[in-house]
């Protein structure tokens, strides 16, 4: 089947692309790198948007180093997540969910913001900014706004962001001297979404844990953060299982979703004491 | 209907598309250029891989409007002017990298984004890059050593399966 769009129109600044979406009269949908958007509009998921492509808005794209923040476009595409030096070296999370985003011909498409926007709950990126404390940064009629990340996210496909506003960007802390970021997940394909994923970050002032795929948004595992702060990895995955709430669905049943939660944060654990020593 | 113009393997190419015309259909309904293959519509077969501005793309997956101004690099444009295989595709043919053929134009134009990001992949360099074309012929095994064999390296060293 072939898509279904109520109109196109190609955004030229952040100005027009706001206008454009005032004008919508509710339908209008922001097309950014589109690796998620024209694909449901294709499966007719999505019928009669109007298109507001804003991938041709240039200041939104790019990642730099502000004092001690990582600000990454929201049209910066995967694939630069995925090689930029400074995310490297300053937020490697993002550049190990790259290699788990589907393919590298979607990778070269997709964006960071679009996927943040999308908030698939089976995606990497959302359980990433949740487990780093980003910023999120949109623009809307009224002007620009912050919102925490951890009022960002509200449900599957839903964020914090309103109809008639367009994330511009996120900004991350840069990680600490001697902070490690390690992602896990299990996926039954390559490229596919994970059944379960687990975002973990050790900093001084203690441990960061996120999940992903495992309810309808990214979970703070903050139960499991507190006992891997006291240094009990039983207590930690105890806590874990009983703060999630996964799904069944035909990939996977909520039990077993739940044990690779467990399973996932004992190997991330384990790559956090082997790296360390 | 909105125009759109982009260069289409070194030609420029224009037309009257609606928003939603992908640019597969584009390529395909508009140029006559049927090589891009569509399997899925969905992102998922790697059929229709084509470049835009040097980077592989599901051209299933985006509108041809998204390409407004792009340079866009399809299978039409691999062989020489006289028709001679480039060495992508005359390893395809001397190691039996295809058999149906359906998802060879995608399978050579994802080949080719690889061997020019990395000129002398391994071969699990090769199966990684490949994870988003599927091929229901092959097992792929002759895939991946066509693709060792146009990078220059011994195709004949990595074990039969």
């Amino acid at each position: 089947m072939k898509a279904s769009a109520g109109g196109y129109a190609r955004a030229e600044s952040v100005r027009h692309a706001l206008d454009l979406l005032a004008g919508s009269d509710g339908q209008g949908r922001v097309l950014a790198g589109g690796q998620s958007l024209v694909a449901a509009m294709n499966m007719r998921l999505s019928v009669g948007d109007l298109l507001v492509d804003i991938s041709k808005i240039s200041e939104l794209s790019g990642i730099a180093v502000e004092g001690d923040t990582l600000r990454i476009g929201a049209l910066t595409r995967h694939a630069q997540v995925g090689t930029d030096p400074q995310v490297q070296a300053h937020a490697p999370l993002l550049k190990d969910a790259v290699a788990h985003i589907a393919h590298a011909a979607i990778r070269n498409r997709g964006t960071i913001g679009g996927a943040l926007a999308h908030a698939d709950p089976a995606a990497e990126f959302p359980a990433c900014t949740l487990a780093l404390g980003a910023t999120m940064h949109a623009e809307g009629p009224d002007g620009s706004r912050s919102i925490a990340v951890e009022d960002f996210f509200e449900e599957v496909f839903t964020t914090a962001l309103n109809e008639d506003e367009i994330l511009t960007g996120i900004t991350l802390p840069i990680a600490e001297a001697g902070e490690m970021q390690i992602l896990e997940e299990v996926a039954r394909r390559s490229g596919d979404y994970a059944l379960v994923g687990l975002c973990l970050a050790k900093r001084a002032a203690g441990h960061r844990v996120a999940l992903f795929s495992v309810g309808p948004k990214p979970v703070l595992a903050m139960g499991a953060m507190a006992a891997l702060d006291a240094g009990d990895l039983d207590a930690a995955v105890d806590a874990l299982s009983a703060e999630i709430d996964p799904p069944s669905d035909t990939q996977a049943s909520a039990a077993y979703r739940r044990h690779l939660g467990g399973v996932l944060l004992r190997r991330a654990v384990a790559r956090l004491k082997g790296d360390a020593a | 209907m909105p125009q759109v113009a982009m260069t289409v393997n070194g030609k420029p190419a224009r037309g009257e598309v609606e928003g939603r015309t992908l640019l597969s259909s584009f390529l395909r309904d508009n140029l006559g250029l049927t090589g891009t293959h569509v399997g899925c519509d969905t992102s998922q077969c790697g059929a229709c891989v084509v470049h835009v501005d040097g980077k592989d793309v599901k051209a299933c997956t985006m509108f041809a409007l998204e390409a407004e101004g792009a340079q866009v690099d399809t299978i039409e444009g691999q062989a020489g002017a006289d028709g001679s295989l480039n060495v992508i595709q005359q390893a395809f043919q001397d190691h039996h990298g295809l058999q149906c053929g359906f998802c060879t134009p995608g399978m050579v134009m994802t080949a080719a984004a690889l061997l020019k990001e990395t000129p002398k992949p391994s071969e699990a360099e090769i199966r990684d890059y490949l994870e988003g074309n599927i091929c229901r012929c092959t097992g792929y095994h002759n895939i991946v050593k066509a693709i060792l064999a146009a990078s220059g390296q011994d195709a004949g060293a990595i074990a039969a399966e």
